[in-house]
């Protein structure tokens, strides 16, 4: 029988008088790895540690594998809840080994039992043989390792991760977010992923929610989120937009679009970095005013006629300089899509 | 395991906590209230007796004694406060601003008086200075029989006393503030063009202004405790008036009334503190911030500098430790022989045994009310910390008085429900004396246990917490092992600083009981020196713990800078 590992009900969170999170509704499928993303001070945190327990609502309902676990009224305190949990750093126990971090939670069995639950963990998080070793002679990959060993240790019905990378160099998290997924999958665990970078919770997430003052404003696969925005905020926040005003004859500075009817009065045209095609022409209507190279190739920064900002791409062979002139168009049938002003 | 227990999608439609859960979420703050009621309570109940008053006894001291005890009281407060905020700011000062030879050695050396009990440092004093001393008959010898000698059996005398063994605590929080902020804002000024004399006013002295005013507030606190010292001098306070009526004619109402007048005492320190901080408050530490730059001094007066720091050193610390150190060597080499090494042994362990159940109690509710807050949120947690610390700011015979109020209110209701307590617990047990240390100095061992639960971070306890620990497993596997420097160094401070207690000991003492510190008195009042020496170097040994605890932390201050 496959349960919901967690479902929120209209949950609300007030601090003083700051609504932390104002009515957040949302439901994990089985399995399912949730990355939770907004700027800072959207609520994500907060909502992430009422899940487990550290904060109490103050009104909804929070189910956990199909277990009431806070209404408002009674919350279930943390140690009573089967959520796993994964912080940013400093929180393996320093004065215990790794065996012992990762045995912590492991109190009902026998001592051969629990041997042999730690030296499986140490295994999935590829770190046989770290067994007795302490936190302080790892390095900080290891470390979130081992937390994340000791987290999945009790089987949790759910795992919660608060910005667990947040401390780590660019291509560590990078294999460290692989890792993690991949040991989530092998064992079946859900996850909500808490982080504040889009890449992180476009590379992570089953499913991603976009939250802003204390709201979910978008749930939906990575693709949707980032080509599908429900509103100017969702798109400039996934990734870098342009967006483009769009006049009464379905067309905007850089060519018509496809419009179904008519365009909302307040509606923009988003357009992804990608999406845009750049010619040189010492008479074109844009002018650059930015480059930045980044690797593969440029990220360019132009500014059309009457002051519309546009952002695109360009691989690094032709990449045009700061004060070229040039004109814009956009690849024909790629996703332009329409989106209300916040 | 919670995780693998069968849950289905149509569980149940409340929040299914147990009684543990409800006991665990109620226990913190309800346990922690508890505790601040056990501190305050006496106090409250000293505070209410004033509502109540024995015109009589009020009349019969205001025509003999009070008024003289009032003009004792003031003039010895603002003496020892105006010594004490001379004397540590201008050594902070040398020590922060200047190098000299010793400079950095100074500066923790002159921490050392914080070892000598006043009490300690009075008698030998006396001893020397005294009519019948050595200093006064070589003093004769030179210049005649009635050649004048400043009189140091008076209040001018245990100002100086006093002066010498408690201006480290200004001298303490001014070099601090110095090393800090008010050092780099000096700097800062110097720069801006302003003199060294215009910055030290516009800037440096508006700066210290907190610490010096906390420093000065913690010195007449330690005044107006003490009513051993001031008996040598014959200066006759408000606090020697309690405990004179209270071993005079154990009426207990009386005392605990005059004790009031303590408090009141206390609580004009207390806000006299808040006016002269004004709106300013301790920054915090800034962290970086350089602190002064400290110039160099050259010949001679690199020379004065040294010699101003080293009097003092001398005559608060190292003269008279030497004094004693001779004494005892004599007592014990002389003809007696050692006829007092019994009761020494005898009076040391009951002074241990009253510091370790002391030390017990205040770390055990420290420990309590440090994890509290981790566990519960909410404003009752912390209201209730700050409540069990304010025995610290409450003089020893306010403290003592109180608790023997309570105990004979506690005493009575037992006897009404037919439970009385075997004999007198109020007025003659170790319960009276080790609940009265508790409330006095829970503060220094909760500062203490606070400090290091700051450093464990959240993150570990809700670690724990999800892996299902329950609170009182967290306490014992994770905070109080990582916590466990600053929890024995918490039990270190609260035990020494009930073994150099003598106060609340003279006064809640079990007939026939005997401290380290209450012999001592005893036999310096009774001019018997040479055996007071030995105890009193035992409490001066003990009490250079904590003194060297700070200094270490000190020095190590000043490598880093």
């Amino acid at each position: 029988m496959t349960v919901t590992p967690l479902r929120l009900d209209a949950v609300v969170k007030t601090y003083e008088d700051v609504l932390a999170v104002n009515g957040v509704h949302l439901e994990l499928a089985p399995g399912e790895l949730l990355a939770l993303v907004g700027p800072s001070g959207c609520g994500k945190s907060t909502l992430l540690r009422s899940i487990a327990g550290l904060v109490a609502i103050d009104t909804g309902t929070i189910h956990l594998a199909g277990a009431l676990v806070d209404d408002g009224r009674d919350h279930l305190p943390p140690e009573r809840r089967a959520a796993g949990l994964v912080f940013q750093e400093h929180a393996l126990f320093p004065h215990l080994t790794v065996a012992d971090n990762i045995g912590f939670g492991l109190r009902d069995l026998r001592t051969d039992q629990r041997q042999t639950r730690i030296d499986e963990l140490l295994e999935l998080v590829d770190l046989a043989g770290f067994g007795d070793r302490f936190p302080h002679e790892l390095s900080g990959g290891e470390r979130q390792r081992v937390a994340l060993a000791r987290a999945l240790a009790p089987s949790p019905a759910l795992m919660l991760f608060d910005e667990p990378f947040a401390s780590l160099d660019h291509n560590l998290r990078i294999k460290l977010r692989h890792d993690v997924a991949a040991a989530l999958k092998a064992t079946g665990t859900p996850a909500v992923f808490v982080t504040h970078d889009q890449q992180e919770a476009l590379a992570i997430g089953d499913r991603i929610a976009v939250m802003r003052n204390g709201r979910i404003r978008q749930l939906g696969t990575p693709a949707e989120v980032y080509h599908q925005p429900v509103d100017d905020f969702v798109a400039a926040f996934m990734g870098t937009a342009s967006f483009l005003p769009i006049a009464n004859d379905a067309t905007t500075v850089l060519g018509p679009i496809d419009l179904d009817g008519a365009a909302p009065a307040d509606a923009v045209a988003m357009v992804r970095p990608d999406d845009i095609v750049f010619t040189a022409s010492a008479t074109g209507e844009a002018e650059i005013v930015g480059a930045a190279y980044h690797g593969s190739g440029w990220h360019l920064h132009a500014r059309v006629h009457d002051g519309v900002d546009v952002y695109f791409t360009v691989g690094h062979l032709d990449a045009p300089a700061v004060g070229d002139r040039g004109t814009l168009a956009l690849t024909p049938g790629h996703c332009q899509v329409v989106v209300p002003r916040r | 395991m919670t995780a693998s227990a069968p849950v289905t999608e149509t569980g149940s439609d409340r929040v299914e906590t147990t009684a543990a859960d409800r006991a665990s979420r109620r226990g913190w703050p309800g346990g922690a209230l508890v505790l601040a009621a056990l501190v305050v309570v006496p106090i409250g109940f000293l505070a209410i007796g004033i509502l109540d008053p024995e015109t009589e006894v009020w009349r019969q001291q205001w025509d003999t004694r009070l008024p003289g005890q009032l003009v004792d009281t003031a003039v010895l407060l603002v003496g020892v406060s105006f010594g004490a905020l001379f004397l540590g700011s201008s050594l902070a000062w040398l020590v922060s601003a200047y190098r000299f030879p010793g400079s950095k050695a100074f500066g923790w050396l002159l921490v050392a008086p914080l070892a000598m009990p006043s009490y300690v440092l009075g008698f030998v004093t006396m001893s020397v200075f005294g009519f019948t001393g050595p200093v006064q008959n070589q003093w004769r010898d030179w210049f005649g029989r009635d050649t004048w000698f400043p009189e140091v059996e008076s209040i001018g005398g245990a100002i100086v006393v006093f002066t010498l063994v408690l201006y480290p605590y200004v001298f303490l929080l001014a070099r601090a503030a110095l090393a800090d902020q008010a050092g780099s804002a000096y700097n800062v000024a110097r720069s801006l063009g302003a003199g060294p004399l215009e910055a030290a006013r516009r800037v440096v002295i508006p700066m210290l202004r907190p610490a010096l005013a906390a420093g000065v507030a913690v010195v007449m606190m330690e005044t107006i405790t003490d009513f051993a010292t001031v008996q040598y001098f014959g200066v006759d306070t408000v606090t020697v008036g309690v405990f004179r009526i209270w071993r005079g004619t154990f009426d207990r109402d009386a005392a605990s009334e005059f004790a009031t007048l303590v408090l009141v005492v206390a609580l004009m320190i207390i806000g006299l503190e808040r006016i002269m901080r004004g709106r300013a408050r301790f920054g915090e530490a800034a962290g970086a911030a350089a602190g002064l730059g400290p110039r160099r001094l050259e010949g001679g007066r690199a020379w004065a500098a040294f010699a101003v720091c080293g009097i003092v050193l001398l005559l608060a610390f190292l003269a008279p430790t030497l004094q004693l150190v001779s004494w005892a060597f004599q007592e014990i080499t002389g003809p007696r022989g050692t006829p007092n090494t019994e009761r020494f042994l005898e009076f040391l362990g009951n002074s241990l045994q009253l510091a370790l159940l002391t030390a017990v109690v205040c770390v055990l509710a420290s420990i309590f009310i440090a994890n509290g807050s981790r566990f519960v949120s909410g404003r009752t947690t912390g209201l209730a910390a700050r409540l069990t610390a304010v025995g610290y700011a409450v003089p020893g015979p306010v403290v003592a008085m109180g608790v023997v109020l309570s105990l004979v209110a506690l005493d009575d209701v037992l006897e009404g429900i037919g439970l009385g307590l075997p004999g007198t617990v109020a007025t003659g047990s170790l319960v009276g004396l080790v609940y009265a240390y508790s409330i006095r100095f829970l503060a220094p061992g909760l500062n203490a246990i606070e400090a290091g639960m700051a450093q464990v971070p959240e993150e570990i306890t809700a670690s724990a917490r999800s892996l299902g620990a329950r609170p009182a497993t967290i306490v014992r596997r994770i905070h109080t092992p990582l916590a466990r420097t600053s929890v024995a160094t918490g039990a270190v401070l609260v035990a020494v600083d009930a073994l150099k207690e003598l106060p609340i000991a003279l006064l809640l003492r079990p007939i026939g009981f005997n401290t380290l510190p209450i012999w001592t008195f005893n036999l310096a009042t009774e001019s018997r020196f040479e055996q007071a020496a030995l105890p009193a170097l035992a409490i001066i040994v003990v009490a250079m713990i904590p003194v060297a605890l700070l200094s270490r932390r000190l020095s190590r201050g000043a490598e880093r800078a």
